[in-house]
């Protein structure tokens, strides 16, 4: 069984969507940070706001949006195949139409944030 | 007018206990016209060319689930694999994976069907009722939440699939997590809470890592990739009610 996801494109895919949840982790530290450093003070929180805006906090940043990215749509990918089945009228609800909502939920809440962040921003 | 045939290699992974002590590649070209079947070329070669090519079959129309194999080291049903989408070949058969083989294409099924044993795959009626009580009434409702897991044909092709199942024979596996949903999910059926201490356990559903190939090399459209992830929850919501006032151990 070793190296047993190279044998078919399929595992392949399963390996790279397993490889994203890392990243996930990271970025979840990532903002645990800013909250524990809100906890402890203003200067410690502008410290990590400052430590946000180094360049390779951008580009690490720029690699998790893209991440994330391939992370959502493989999520929504398996959904169907989480959950019971759903049934709208009377008639159960294709599951290429649970991932399809899932994904533009998750594309609208993306552009809803960055609206409200781009205004609040100073 | 006969249709035209064209030739096809077939390479079968053999396996001949007592005659070869190691498993060896032995191909045969074959003329074949478009509605055979890769089970067709094995009869062929069978009847025609080796007689001790060994494999398993019967209905050839995916109904008995006899035929599973590897083809192009993909699980498949030789009966719904047709040549013509194989060409030109060659087209590598093998015995199905993460299986011990018996002989040639003939996997030994044991485990498969010890498992199957364990879950209690019949109903087990929730009171005892009198022939002249007449039958068991269930809604087309009730009927549709379970239906699509009984279409489950036994052929083991999920297993083949599952890399999970490959690295740990133990786990109870997809096909079998199908069929106790199959049950669980019955209204007329009352043995849930015996097969949940069998989906619950060390080897029952956790140790599916969600990989998803087995709802795809289905014959049947069963979706097994549902049935465990629908009693990972099961099992989850089993463990938290235990906090329920009146429910704790």
């Amino acid at each position: 069984m070793q190296g047993w996801w190279w044998r078919d494109p399929y595992f392949m895919r399963f390996m790279r969507r397993e490889a994203t949840a890392p990243f996930v982790a990271a970025y979840a530290a990532i903002l645990l940070a800013g909250l524990a450093s809100l906890a402890l003070g203003e200067s410690e929180y502008n410290e990590w706001l400052e430590a946000l805006k180094s360049p390779l906090s951008i580009a690490f940043h720029c690699l998790l949006v893209a991440i994330f990215a391939y992370h959502t749509v493989t999520w929504f990918a398996i959904m169907p195949k989480t959950m019971p089945p759903v049934y709208l009228g009377g008639k159960r609800v294709a599951g290429a139409l649970i991932t399809g909502a899932g994904i533009a939920a998750a594309a609208l809440s993306s552009i809803l944030i960055w609206i409200l962040v781009s205004r609040g921003a100073p | 007018m006969p249709e035209p045939s064209r030739p096809i290699t077939i390479e079968v992974l053999r396996y001949q206990p007592g005659s070869a002590p190691e498993p060896y590649l032995q191909s045969w070209t074959i003329a074949f016209t478009d509605d055979m079947s890769v089970l067709q070329a094995l009869q062929h070669i069978k009847d025609h060319l080796d007689g001790t090519l060994t494999f398993r079959w019967s209905c050839r129309m995916a109904i008995c689930g006899s035929c599973g194999m590897m083809i192009g080291g993909r699980p498949k049903l030789g009966c719904q694999t047709f040549l013509r989408d194989l060409y030109p070949g060659p087209v590598r058969v093998e015995a199905m994976s993460h299986f011990p083989i018996e002989r040639d294409l003939v996997v030994d099924s044991g485990d498969f069907m010890a498992k199957l044993q364990r879950i209690e795959p019949w109903i087990v009626p929730r009171e005892p009722r009198a022939l002249a009580q007449g039958e068991y009434l269930q809604t087309p409702a009730q009927l549709e939440r379970y239906e699509h897991f009984s279409h489950c044909i036994n052929c083991m092709l999920c297993y083949a699939a599952c890399p999970q199942y490959g690295l740990d024979p133990t786990f109870l596996g997809p096909g079998i997590s199908a069929l106790l949903t199959r049950y669980n999910f019955d209204s007329r059926d009352a043995a849930t809470a015996r097969r949940m201490e069998v989906a619950s356990s060390e080897e029952g559903v956790w140790s599916c890592t969600a990989v998803g190939y087995c709802s795809v090399v289905c014959p049947k459209q069963v979706d097994p990739a549902n049935a465990v992830n629908l009693n990972k929850t099961a099992s989850a919501v089993d463990w938290f009610a235990r906090f329920l006032p009146g429910r704790g151990k």
